[in-house]
């Protein structure tokens, strides 16, 4: 005690004037002036203060953003639930507003399928849509058949060499292997845009026929059917299996097959599920290569005189309003919204699965 | 003796390998006494066979329609007078064979009874740089750089300096977590055609369209933001007010991946560090930028890295804004803000070899920001 008085002492004798006058002043500005002699409880007081006022502000913050991540869609719903009539005469008068006063699904009907004379709706469309429809018909059925079945069996199709190819890099040792991932793991770099010119004209000719394969389930399904990137994430799934399983199930007689059927498949199936949700998406989504190889009747049933569009969503919407329906707001958001909604609809329901495995597709392993 | 126990031969005799084993052997009565593990040799493939199966079927697929093209269109890129390809429009390769084959090797004139379209006579192609040159000297393509330039410079930090804030704010917050989350991600699994047809009506040129409408309640005029007739008393649209739709769709549409990528590298940062920094009453933008941003870095890289390539490609949102068709880009000629993947598609019908070395330069812009990237992410980025 007497010691460590002396040696405080000591110190304070040994200051400098100036590290006096410094001393001085903070001890004058203690319990209020300088942050560092607050007292504990007061500095916990005015973190909890300063806790709530930032509470407050980040709520702002997202409630701020959540609405302009939620306007669009509920412009959406509101604009595409006018008739045309109500919609041009609040464009005149020059104020759209949010909220409808009758709400209508007459543009939904128009789009899944038209609507004729005489049925009831037909007295709120416009002349000028009116004449656009006797023109050129519209109908969004055919384009949703197509776009299921490409989803599905495309879908299908990548699951299935994904997993036979993810299977060989991550089990089998054959020679080359390292050399052959790390070419497949190259072409992830080069844009999409550089295949989709070769493989229009390698479609285009295909089978020595005219027009090729255009316009046929084949292109959609199966040219841009394998993703390295599934590839790479299922390997990634696969190689974290420990080895041990695989020499048990040896021991139990299983061939390799069965060991990726009976352990691989069912302990990779997170990532395989992040496969089918990210490929179902993209195939919905699909607008680029649809347009190219796919913007006429099936080549194959028209030879038996079935007109069969074989246009997907996307394409199918921005081809029919690029032109005829371009100025007719309400027709246009409705196709835009039965377009995003089965995704949406899907969403609501495995809202979960979706999220996690569109994270974990954005870790890389 | 020993040793034996594992030949089924031996397992026969029980006695016998007691003698051998001594006490240690447990004794059971019956015929599985010491019965050894019988190990079944199924009917296994070769190794070779195995590899075949299971890589041959996206072996095939890869080899058409990944690795052919590539090498294919590098070579269209390089062909000096791409003539004789036109009109056939199969394999540059197979269709060059072809015309060979018709001409019988020898002769420029289409041989007797040819019938299969125009018949070009083959020629040897000549390889030099000149679409490259072409190009390059494009003034339509240098629009295209300087337009995904700019898109890519104003958009890509925007949506990630407000999708880092929005995700740490959601951290944050305990009640409605999972609504925000969900709410954030919507824009993902929204069709990119239909919300760029959305902005457009959203950003409609009448007075009375939603965004006229709020700048008007501001005290702005209304602007005809991407159609090129405005109505009376509008502004008309310019590369500015296109621009900052553009800015504006790709930020709402950008914000719900980055978010969810942010949120999962949050979820892995140790509490422990926040609670240090809260006994030491840390003000909270320098937990931020001290605790939260240097242990997000490996998240951020990523992301920083996919959204620029992505930003680079830009294409379907911005013909779905202007809603005029796969090659138009707003403005006169339709050029206005043509990206460089727009580029390519807008001459890919017209001008093969000209596309084919416009994706060449894409790719190597994309190899040029992922090799920068790597290079200042070695300094900042901690694992």
């Amino acid at each position: 005690m007497k010691n460590n008085e002396s040696k405080n002492l000591k110190v304070e004798e040994n200051l400098t004037a100036e590290e006096k006058e410094v001393l001085a002043k903070i001890e004058n500005a203690a319990p209020h002036g300088d942050d560092r002699f607050i007292p504990t409880y007061e500095k916990l007081k005015q973190y909890k203060t300063m806790g709530i006022i930032v509470k407050i502000i980040t709520y702002a913050f997202l409630a701020f953003f959540a609405f302009i991540i939620l306007a669009p869609f509920f412009f959406m719903i509101s604009t595409s639930l006018t008739d045309p009539i109500s919609y041009n005469r609040s464009v005149t008068a020059g104020s759209v507003s949010l909220i409808t006063t009758n709400p209508s699904l007459v543009n939904f009907r128009l789009i899944l399928g038209g609507i004729n004379p005489g049925e009831p709706g037909y007295s709120t469309l416009p002349v000028d849509l009116i004449n656009t429809m006797a023109s050129s018909t519209v109908n969004f059925m055919p384009y949703f058949v197509n776009t299921f079945i490409v989803a599905v069996v495309a879908t299908v199709f990548t699951v299935i060499t994904t997993i036979f190819t993810s299977f060989a890099f991550a089990r089998l040792d054959f020679k080359g292997k390292n050399a052959l991932f790390a070419l497949l793991l190259a072409t992830m770099m080069v844009p999409g845009e550089m295949m989709i010119i070769t493989n229009y004209q390698t479609v285009n000719g295909m089978f020595g026929l005219t027009g090729g394969m255009l316009n046929t389930f084949f292109p959609l399904i199966f040219v841009h059917g394998i993703s390295v990137f599934y590839i790479f994430q299922l390997r990634q799934t696969f190689q974290q299996i420990p080895n041990e399983l695989f020499l048990a199930a040896k021991v139990d007689g299983y061939g390799e097959f069965r060991y990726l059927w009976r352990v691989m498949i069912p302990l990779g199936m997170p990532t395989i599920v992040t496969i089918i949700i990210l490929n179902v998406m993209g195939s919905w989504n699909a607008y680029v290569w649809p347009t190219l190889v796919a913007n006429g009747n099936h080549k194959f049933l028209m030879d038996y005189g079935i007109e069969w569009t074989m246009r997907l969503v996307s394409n199918g919407l921005m081809s029919l309003f690029q032109s005829d329906y371009r100025s007719f707001d309400t027709v246009k958001i409705a196709g835009s919204m039965v377009i995003s909604a089965p995704l949406l609809v899907i969403f609501v329901f495995f809202r979960k699965y979706i999220m996690r495995g569109v994270s974990r597709s954005g870790i890389k392993g | 003796m020993n040793k034996n126990k594992y030949f089924r031969e031996d397992a026969d005799k029980p006695a016998d390998l007691k003698s051998g084993g001594g006490d240690n052997v447990v004794q059971l009565s019956g015929e599985n006494a010491v019965r050894p593990m019988k190990i079944k040799q199924g009917r296994t493939l070769p190794l070779w066979a195995k590899v075949v199966i299971s890589l041959l079927p996206a072996m095939i697929f890869l080899t058409f329609f990944t690795f052919y093209p590539m090498i294919n269109t590098t070579i269209i890129a390089f062909i000096e007078d791409f003539s004789w390809q036109q009109g056939a429009g199969s394999f540059s390769f197979s269709n060059f064979f072809r015309q060979m084959y018709l001409s019988g090797f020898t002769s420029a004139t289409p041989p007797p009874g040819f019938d299969g379209g125009i018949f070009i006579a083959p020629e040897i192609p000549r390889f030099s740089f000149q679409n490259f040159g072409l190009v390059l000297n494009d003034l339509v393509f240098r629009r295209a750089l300087m337009n995904t330039a700019i898109l890519t410079v104003i958009s890509v930090p925007l949506t990630i300096i407000i999708s880092l804030l929005l995700s740490v704010a959601i951290n944050s917050i305990k009640a409605f977590k999972g609504f925000f989350q969900t709410v954030f991600f919507l824009p993902y699994v929204t069709n990119a055609i239909a919300v760029g047809m959305v902005f457009n009506v959203l950003f409609s040129p009448e007075p009375s369209g939603i965004m006229n409408q709020i700048i008007q309640v501001f005290g702005g005029t209304p602007t005809a933001w991407v159609e090129l007739g405005a109505p009376q008393g509008v502004e008309p649209m310019t590369k500015f007010s296109m621009g900052v739709v553009l800015i504006a769709q790709s930020v709402w549409s950008g914000m719900a991946f980055k978010i969810l990528v942010f949120m999962s590298g949050l979820a892995t940062i140790d509490k422990q560090y926040y609670d240090a920094a809260k006994i030491d009453g840390t003000r909270r933008i320098r937990i931020f930028s001290k605790i939260t941003v240097p242990l997000l870095s490996p998240q951020i890289f990523y992301i920083t890295i996919t959204s620029f390539i992505g930003a680079f490609k830009m294409y379907s949102s911005i013909i779905s804004v202007v809603g005029k068709g796969p090659t138009d880009f707003g403005g006169v000629d339709g050029t206005l803000w043509i990206t460089v993947v727009g580029y390519i598609y807008r001459f890919r019908s017209d001008d093969l070899p000209r596309a084919a070395a416009g994706a060449l330069v894409l790719l190597v812009l994309v190899l040029l920001i992922t090799m920068v990237q790597t290079q200042i992410s070695k300094k900042r980025v901690h694992y």
